[in-house]
């Protein structure tokens, strides 16, 4: 565990010593401010609208704001999640430090453990920056707080399966663009696989279906805290990291 | 220290390290000498446990390098050819990134990162961004690296290379310097003769991933050619000097065997003298120049160079495998 805590303090430094977290950070608050505004303009409205006619139809901020918001904002963390973690091992074998770290008295799963959990640690922290437009919420109304806690969670989730996909991909190459392209058009597949219901609904679309990450995530959303999704997410990162370690593995047969 | 016994490493088709064996004794430095590709970088990536030998055993201090390569990766420090550093980070930061990884316990982290900066004299870039360190600074970290967590062992590829010859020479004291304070075993890779010939007690000839030689310099040198090799010039006192008599002249001296004519430059004429298996022959020499009323300009024994060495052991490969030591010499 200490050498995890190592790694994990050396890669979580490496992101704030460069310009790689402020500027995710940045580029995400900025697309999350528009989200939520677009989403608070349409909600008042809709606000003036049900006044004008006089009889007020049931306004909810979660159903109307935060659910929206939180949709939108996951299809966003498909982009910016391979950014995050394209660098984790692509970045390494091209400058060579990769020798050091696997000439060092670490265990192959402790160097993975601790790079990816800096890289779930750095989205965190881009998630509470988020959160910042949410307070407002509370400025002004009466949302329910578990919903938000849940969508919150289910986006963690969705980082962290991601972010383990996103590094076994990274451990595949030197070159850090195509370790974020990659990583890109996986996310990007597994967004939109739940396309395949609207125009074929067969057995195989539904398996295709169930894949994609957005529906898993849609539960969330609301608020919903379903074991399935959970599972869902859990085991999809223990198959990015399993498929991490494996790669590692074969880093020293193929090097 | 290290054994290696029958260590083969195949990339797909081709060989990299063929069949190789040699030993190490605790506290030697040993070198290992050969061109680029012979194999060398492939031997040492399999003794620090970064790549699995694809036939073959390595042991080092006891652990074999496939069953327990944590405990023999807690006993080594490598230099790999380029220096592995973090250019974001600070020389300091970093050297204690390192002593956490390799397993030194925290509260000791600092001290020993204040001693390999003092060993290494980089105490004065400690707060620098590696990225904006020079070269030879960077060489240095590398090796600081290497040494802090004070190993058993140490595996330095090619620390010398791209140096400047002012930082070549600290390079090497550094290394000689290491070796007589710590017990450490030392494995360096080099193409420089004079490097190993300055550094190291032992020396281990690689080419095309086999072991051609394993010997101490002396011995090597020694062994390869049994003559002495001269360069002798000479000029007359006056008037001219014919090339052909001053050869004949050369000849006629007791125990020489070859005389080469290498140039003729303003009268005088140089030229390559061997002698005969052990015989020393440079006292006749002068004597017989100065009597026959020549100046001796030059008498310079000729060192055997790395290009010579690889032309006599491989070529002598296949007429007389008996010059060809594989194996541990010990």
């Amino acid at each position: 565990m200490k050498n995890v805590w190592v790694i994990f303090s050396k890669e979580l430094r490496s992101y704030f010593a460069s310009p790689i977290a402020y500027s995710i950070m940045a580029l995400y608050a900025i697309i999350f401010g528009f989200f939520f505004y677009s989403a608070v303009k349409y909600f008042q409205q809709m606000a003036m609208q049900s006044q004008m006619m006089g009889r007020g139809f049931p306004m909810n901020i979660n159903e109307m704001i935060i659910r929206p918001v939180l949709m939108n904002v996951s299809v966003v963390g498909l982009f910016l999640i391979p950014m995050i973690c394209m660098r984790l091992f692509a970045e390494e074998k091209r400058s060579g430090t990769i020798e050091l770290l696997m000439t060092s008295p670490i265990r192959d799963i402790e160097l993975i453990l601790g790079k990816w959990l800096a890289a779930v640690a750095l989205y965190g922290v881009i998630l509470v920056v988020s959160a910042v437009n949410l307070t407002f919420l509370f400025m002004y109304g009466k949302p329910d707080w578990k919903p938000i806690l849940i969508g919150y969670l289910g986006l963690l989730l969705q980082g962290g399966a991601l972010l383990a996909i996103g590094t076994f991909i990274s451990t595949l190459t030197k070159n850090q663009i195509i370790a974020g392209v990659a990583g890109f058009c996986v996310s990007l597949l597994l967004w939109v696989l739940e396309w395949t219901t609207s125009f074929e609904s067969s057995a195989s679309s539904k398996v295709l279906a169930y894949l994609s990450v957005v529906t898993h995530f849609e539960t969330f959303s609301k608020g919903v805290l379903d074991t399935k999704d959970v599972v869902f997410f859990v085991s999809a990162i223990f198959l990015g990291l399993f498929l991490t370690a494996r790669s590692t593995e074969s880093l020293r047969w193929r090097a | 220290m290290i054994n290696v016994e029958g260590l083969t490493k195949r990339y797909g088709r081709t060989v990299a390290v063929d069949n190789v064996s040699f030993s190490v004794d605790k506290g030697q430095i040993v070198g290992f000498l050969g061109p680029n590709g012979a194999g060398k970088t492939t031997t040492m990536r399999v003794l620090t446990c970064f790549l699995p030998p694809t036939a073959g055993t390595a042991r080092l201090a006891g652990f074999d390098v496939l069953e327990q390569p944590i405990e023999v990766k807690k006993r080594i420090g490598y230099l790999p050819e380029s220096p592995p550093l973090y250019p974001e980070m600070e020389v300091g930061e970093y050297l204690t990134f390192v002593g956490r990884l390799k397993g030194v316990p925290a509260p000791e982290v600092p001290s020993r990162v204040d001693e390999v900066a003092k060993l290494c004299a980089i105490t004065d870039v400690r707060n620098r961004l590696i990225s904006k360190l020079s070269k030879g600074y960077r060489q240095r970290v590398g090796l600081a690296q290497a040494i802090i967590h004070n190993p058993d062992i140490l595996i330095l590829d090619e620390p010398t290379a791209g140096l400047d010859p002012k930082q070549i020479i600290e390079t090497r004291e550094l290394i000689k310097d290491l070796a007589k304070r710590g017990a450490h075993t030392i494995i360096l890779s080099t193409h420089i003769l004079p490097e190993v010939e300055q550094t190291c007690e032992r020396v281990v000839i690689i080419n095309r991933g086999q072991i051609v030689a394993t010997d101490t310099v002396e011995n090597l040198t020694h062994r390869l050619r049994g003559s002495e090799a001269l360069s002798v010039e000479i000029e007359p006192r006056e008037g001219s000097l014919d090339p052909a008599a001053a050869q004949s002249r050369l000849e006629q001296v007791a125990g020489v065997s070859r005389v080469v004519l290498k140039q003729t430059t303003n009268g005088r004429c140089q030229f390559e003298v061997e002698s005969l298996q052990k015989r020393a022959i440079r006292g006749d020499l002068a004597r017989a120049v100065v009597e026959s009323g020549w100046n001796l300009n030059e008498l310079r024994p000729l060192a055997l160079s790395l290009e010579e060495i690889f032309l006599e052991l491989t070529g002598s490969e296949t007429e007389n495998p008996g010059t060809t030591a594989t194996g541990g010499a010990q």
